[in-house]
């Protein structure tokens, strides 16, 4: 078989997996969504955010966007992939002639597809369930278009790379989804990024979550929002570069670490 | 008859120690070679070099006429290894899994012929997940000779079977061997060994202590069998060459039956804790069950 046609074969075989495991579906899937809902309910239409009111969906939708991008990318990349470094999955690939690009190409299928049917999902609950308003300019989706595929891209490498540090299968969950959590909180996914303390903002303005929100935020709020940004506007250029530094660093950390092996056993 | 494995003055360490010191192998094409030793003792090392998982030190090292340490993909095609470890795939069906591990061979096996051989026609829509050990060993051997492999690898294929599934497993293999399949096996069970394996190499110390057919392993048809009966209210022993002739004399000193009368012969298991016994891992076992340890010990290290 043609090298197309395995990683086809891989991407729907990791298509199946991702979604008969339960808690890859509502952990990754399905959080956004949820998450977004209960905001809705607890929030309702009242939230005051600067001054100018707006409804807790139209507030908290550009964080789960975000949210839903590292999930679906780098939380179930790093899950995975530690997983099947534990359990002797990679090895047994690696004794087969499969050759080695197509196992990558398997999960960037798996992300292209879970994310693009996570962001329809989201979209489509967050305009028909909770009344929010869309977009309508062809720019603010083009820009929505380039910041979920930086994000996506950038996620799913650094996901891979993060594998190798995520250890033992079991270690993983706790390895993976605790400095991610931590991450959602301070990179303006659960509360407003202004609301935290600077030092946390610069924090978080080092890792990519931050700037796919931010990003996001700029397709989903109102233009005159712009100037409740910490910096004053959405940084687009800023956007730009430090999630393609990242995708790039991510691609080069993958080429360096990556192993089919796990720690010890060979 | 060409020689699908040359090795000839294997060297491998870890961090200065040495775990492989100058095995030689050859292992002909159509056999079942089986690699018995202690943990330890270089198998797993030497294995993994077989199989391209690592990287030796010193020596030459042919697989199916290559170097695995350059083979490529091509070189794969004409492989099938079962390893250890068995996990995984949980979430796959048994067909999902063996249809697309075939996928990736140039001429694979039938996806259902091969199910049906390794006993797991009637799991195949079942979850991997589902399945006992020695199914779950089946379908690793599946995946093993999907690809029509000319050499297979199965290192400790049967551990943690109970004797049934055993028994079953060991048809399944002598059946791969019957059809002109080369396998190299690892196991650290002697009756498995001498069910399947043409030939037995015996490793321990990061050295091959001696390679023979089950049966002459270690001198062990030429020597003592041990005789053993109760008189005067103890049991007696006598190591003799000639227990034939020895068992005719008791008889007629008893008149007839003689109590408590034992004939053993050496089994592939003690002769093999004989040979292994000078080095530690194996020592107080060994010790325990083989008295006459030292001496074949000796005759092998000439």
């Amino acid at each position: 078989m043609s090298l197309a046609a395995i990683a086809v074969d891989r991407t729907v075989l990791e298509l199946k997996m991702y979604f008969r495991e339960r808690d890859s579906v509502f952990f990754s899937f399905l959080f956004p969504v949820v998450m977004l809902s209960l905001f809705a309910a607890v929030f309702g239409d009242s939230l005051d955010a600067g001054g100018s009111p707006i409804s807790a969906a139209q507030f908290f939708l550009p964080g789960m966007v975000a949210g839903g991008v590292m999930l679906t990318s780098f939380q179930t990349l790093a899950m995975s992939v530690a997983m099947e470094r534990d359990d002797g999955t990679l090895k047994r690939l690696r004794s087969t002639p499969m050759p080695p690009v197509a196992y990558f190409l398997g999960k960037v299928g798996l992300v292209a597809a879970s994310s693009m049917a996570q962001m329809a999902l989201l979209l489509l609950v967050a305009r028909f369930v909770f009344d929010v308003t869309m977009p309508s300019s062809t720019s603010a989706w083009a820009t929505f278009a380039w910041v979920f595929l930086l994000g996506v891209s950038a996620g799913t490498v650094l996901g891979i790379a993060y594998s190798t540090l995520a250890g033992s299968a079991k270690s993983a969950s706790a390895v993976v989804i605790g400095p991610l959590l931590v991450l959602q909180f301070i990179s303006g996914v659960y509360f407003a990024y202004g609301d935290i303390p600077p030092w946390m903002q610069q924090v978080a303005a080092l890792f990519p979550l931050k700037w796919v929100a931010q990003g996001m935020r700029s397709v989903f709020y109102p233009a005159g929002m712009q100037t409740q940004e910490v910096a004053g506007s959405w940084e687009h250029p800023m956007v730009a570069l430090v999630l393609a530094l990242w995708l790039a660093a991510g691609l080069v950390l993958c080429a360096r670490t990556f192993t089919w092996f796990k720690r010890g056993s060979v | 008859m060409s020689t699908p494995v040359r090795v000839a003055g294997l060297h491998k360490s870890y961090g200065g120690v040495p775990a492989v010191t100058g095995v030689d192998l050859e292992i002909h094409e159509g056999e079942v070679f089986a690699l018995l030793g202690p943990n330890g003792a270089g198998k797993t090392t030497t294995v993994e070099i077989l199989e391209g998982f690592r990287r030796r030190d010193g020596g030459e090292v042919t697989v199916l006429g290559q170097d695995p340490q350059t083979a490529g993909l091509d070189w794969r095609q004409r492989l099938g290894i079962v390893l250890q470890t068995s996990q995984g795939l949980d979430l796959l069906t048994v067909r999902e899994v063996v249809a697309s591990t075939a996928k990736v061979y140039r001429h694979p096996r039938d996806v259902d012929e091969v199910l049906e051989a390794v006993g797991l026609e009637e799991k195949r829509d079942r979850r991997t997940a589902t399945l006992s050990g020695g199914q779950r060993r089946r379908l690793d051997v599946a995946l093993g000779i999907i690809g029509r492999p000319e050499l297979l690898f199965l290192d400790e294929p049967t551990t943690g079977f109970d004797p049934q599934a055993r028994r079953d497993f060991w048809g399944l293999i002598a059946g791969l061997a019957g059809g002109g399949t080369t396998i190299v096996l690892t196991t650290h069970y002697l009756d498995e060994a001498e069910q399947l394996a043409d030939r037995v190499g015996i490793i321990a110390g990061g050295r091959m202590l001696t390679i023979d057919t089950p049966a002459q392993l270690g001198g062990r048809h030429a020597q003592q069998a041990t005789v053993s009966w109760r008189e005067g209210g103890v049991v007696r022993t006598l190591a003799t060459a000639e227990p034939t002739a020895e068992v005719a004399r008791l008889a007629d000193r008893f008149g007839g039956e003689v109590p408590e009368l034992v004939v053993v012969r050496p089994t592939l298991e003690d002769t093999y804790l004989s040979l292994i016994a000078p080095f530690a891992a194996a020592e107080t076992l060994a010790s325990a069950t083989a008295p006459d340890a030292e001496p074949v010990a000796e005759e092998v290290a000439r």
